[in-house]
């Protein structure tokens, strides 16, 4: 079946795959801000994440190890943000600004000679006779790893925050940094962990990028895709199942507007790729529009700076 | 075991020292980063701030510093008031992408007539133009609650598809044997914006240092400049005060996207001489640096954008000489923002030591 001369299932596969990098940088972002903690260095992170990758994959030939480089090369570069935001007090805002420009820096360094190379395949996982399934199989059952780590991440970090006590003393300190810190709980401790939680997976979406989209290491590659993360959190109303949602949202935007150009739309390009950026916008309206910031279950404390007295 | 103590009152000689240990570190710092990755740290630092001050070729990249300080000094000063008000306007680079297609296209509207009143409408119109794209973030703000950190940073990549457009397109030189970008604006005698080419100054100087004075004088002076200050030491105070927050947002959100917009034209009728796809070279994500390193403050922010003008005609040296990516710098400008950050906590708080099990 084809409609618009685009197949329907491949698409839905596709659009999985293209969501992967801002559905992970979406869910990591998701932890950092109930834990009251607003880190707008996504993209740096993410960008970091997608060198380091590159970077551990062409030395060892592994996309896995890739992977994982990516996952603790951002959740180091977190940790400047960490120490500075909640030892050093800084303004959050400010402090996020600044690990994307360092991000975007930092990585222009490190990938300089790997600049044009290409990296290795990395094959989809085998499920065997499941993915002969019509339709469900090369939907579900025909990806890489990474789609899967990502979906169980949504599902870890949904199941965690709703049912576990770690959910609830992360839910308290980000809706109520001085009761919980009374109540006993090491608020900055928590809160330096779960931003680093958040850099491992803004790595490990940029990582996704370079090893699986494109193949290739690009200076600037991630293209504002942090930036859209941190919507998506904001569209998500600080929820893990609407982040997945909203996620799908931006990458099916983003593939649609690549499909039309594709197909030789006469309409000049660059108006195209304005429209995932105004659709954020448009969904930002949507989302805030006749709410009061409760409504919209933003954590009580986030970002707030933290200071124990005593 | 060191505790942070807040200090009754911010320690104003050290938010005055403060910039000058975070420059320093930055260079320490930026120069482990460099020797890191395999390049000689001395030559590096030395390339990119001793080079375009008393190199060899200081005389070229001297008037380089006040060309590079203008757009930055201008749009820090708009973003440094909404800074202090708690507004966080980011998308300062898309103001400054549309001031600069509005005031263009203004100029080539009127092309090729020969009068300096072109001159006059597209600054106005860059003006108008920064202000009403800084706006959207504002209305929005205000009408529907949405956050202007990310309505004005999406903005910055719809400006920037808008440029690419507006390049091969609507303002493309007719007679440019079919390169993308617009006409030479500089060899369009009524639209031009150089005073002197020699020393680096163009308009936008001119049009800065005025801003630095009525900047100062509003923020020391005149009520607004109260309000603002009021607002975002303490948010609660401000409304007893009678501030109105929905102004505030207005007022600081047109300001720097007026003087975003108008440093835009007087870029692109000046040293960059025409609209082209890349013309904008992120002066408006570092104006934010430069507004921080400046500490909000006008005086401060002129030094810190002569500064960071060093920073980045020493990284083009560096980019020549040594062979760094030109993003390098980024690197080296976040650097010096983290220490400025992170310096920032010692003015308002003491450090005190206290040992453990004695209350």
């Amino acid at each position: 079946m084809m409609v618009f001369g685009i197949d329907p299932i491949v698409l839905i596969a596709s659009l999985m795959a293209a969501s992967t990098p801002i559905l992970l940088a979406a869910i990591g972002e998701l932890v950092v801000e109930k834990t009251g903690v607003l880190n707008l260095g996504v993209e740096g992170m993410m960008i970091t994440g997608a060198v380091c990758g590159f970077i551990v994959t062409m030395e060892t030939g592994s996309p896995g190890a890739g992977f994982v480089a990516a996952a603790v090369g951002s959740a180091l570069l977190s940790l400047i943000f960490a120490v500075l935001t909640q030892v050093f007090l800084a303004n959050q805002v400010a402090t996020g600004l600044a690990l994307t420009l360092f991000g975007l820096g930092l990585s222009a360094l490190m990938g300089q000679s790997y600049v044009g190379l290409k990296s290795p395949s990395f094959p989809a996982v085998n499920f065997g006779p499941l993915a002969d399934i019509p339709v469900v199989g090369p939907i579900l059952f025909n990806h890489d790893p990474m789609v899967y780590v990502a979906l169980f991440t949504v599902v870890g970090v949904w199941a965690v925050l709703r049912y576990s006590r770690l959910g609830l003393i992360l839910r308290a300190v980000g809706e109520n940094h001085d009761a919980a810190h009374a109540l006993g709980y090491k608020v900055v401790r928590i809160r330096i962990l779960a931003i680093m939680f958040g850099g491992a997976c803004a790595g490990m979406g940029g990582a996704y990028l370079s090893l699986v989209r494109v193949h290739q290491w690009v200076e600037g590659m991630t293209a504002g895709a942090g930036w859209i993360a941190l919507a998506i959190v904001v569209f998500a109303s600080w929820r893990a199942g609407r982040v997945l949602l909203g996620a799908y949202l931006f990458g099916g935007v983003t593939l649609l507007q690549l499909n039309l150009q594709a197909a030789g739309s006469n309409f000049p390009v660059q108006y195209l790729s304005m429209s995932p950026y105004l659709i954020t916008i448009l969904v930002l309206v949507l989302m805030s529009a006749g709410r009061r910031r409760n409504a919209l279950h933003a954590p009580g404390s986030l970002g707030r700076v933290f200071h124990a007295s005593s | 075991m060191i505790r942070l103590e807040r200090r009754a009152v911010p320690a104003a000689k050290l938010s005055y020292v403060t910039p000058v240990i975070a420059v320093v570190l930055t260079m320490v710092f930026g120069g482990a980063l460099f020797a890191a990755l395999g390049k000689d740290p001395i030559a590096a630092i030395r390339t990119i701030f001793y080079e375009p001050l008393f190199g060899e070729f200081s005389f070229y990249y001297r008037p380089q510093l006040l060309v590079k300080a203008t757009p930055l000094l201008l749009i820090a000063l708009g973003l440094a008031m909404g800074f202090r008000a708690g507004i966080w306007n980011i998308g300062a680079e898309g103001q400054y992408i549309v001031g600069a297609i509005c005031g263009a296209a203004v100029a080539l509207a009127f092309y090729p007539l020969d009068s300096r009143i072109v001159f006059v409408l597209a600054v106005l119109a860059g003006m108008v133009g920064g202000a009403l794209w800084a706006m959207i973030p504002a209305f929005l703000k205000l009408r529907f609650g949405t956050n202007e950190i990310l309505v004005s940073l999406m903005l910055v990549y719809v400006a920037e598809n808008l440029l690419a457009a507006m390049a091969l397109g609507p303002l493309k030189n007719p007679e440019g044997l079919g390169f993308p970008g617009s006409r030479n604006l500089t060899q369009y005698e009524a639209a031009n914006s150089w005073i002197a080419q020699d020393l680096g100054l163009h308009w936008g100087g001119v049009a800065a240092a005025v801003a630095v004075v009525v900047i100062f004088v509003l923020m020391g002076w005149h009520v607004l400049g109260f309000q603002i200050r009021v607002s975002g030491e303490s948010p609660r105070a401000a409304r007893f005060a009678g501030v109105r927050p929905q102004v505030l947002v207005v007022f600081c959100m047109a300001a720097s996207g007026m003087l975003a917009g108008v440093a835009g034209y007087f870029e692109v009728s000046g040293p960059s001489g025409q609209i082209s796809i890349d013309f904008n070279s992120g002066y408006g994500f570092t104006a934010i640096i430069v507004a921080f390193l400046g500490r909000l403050h006008p005086i401060g922010i002129l030094l810190a954008s002569f500064l960071m003008a060093l920073t980045y005609i020493g990284g083009e040296i560096a980019q020549n000489q040594l062979g760094l990516p030109a993003a390098a710098i980024q690197a080296f400008q976040g650097m010096l923002l983290f220490f400025i950050l992170g310096l920032d906590v010692f003015t308002n708080y003491r450090l005190k030591l206290i040992q453990r099990g004695v209350a």
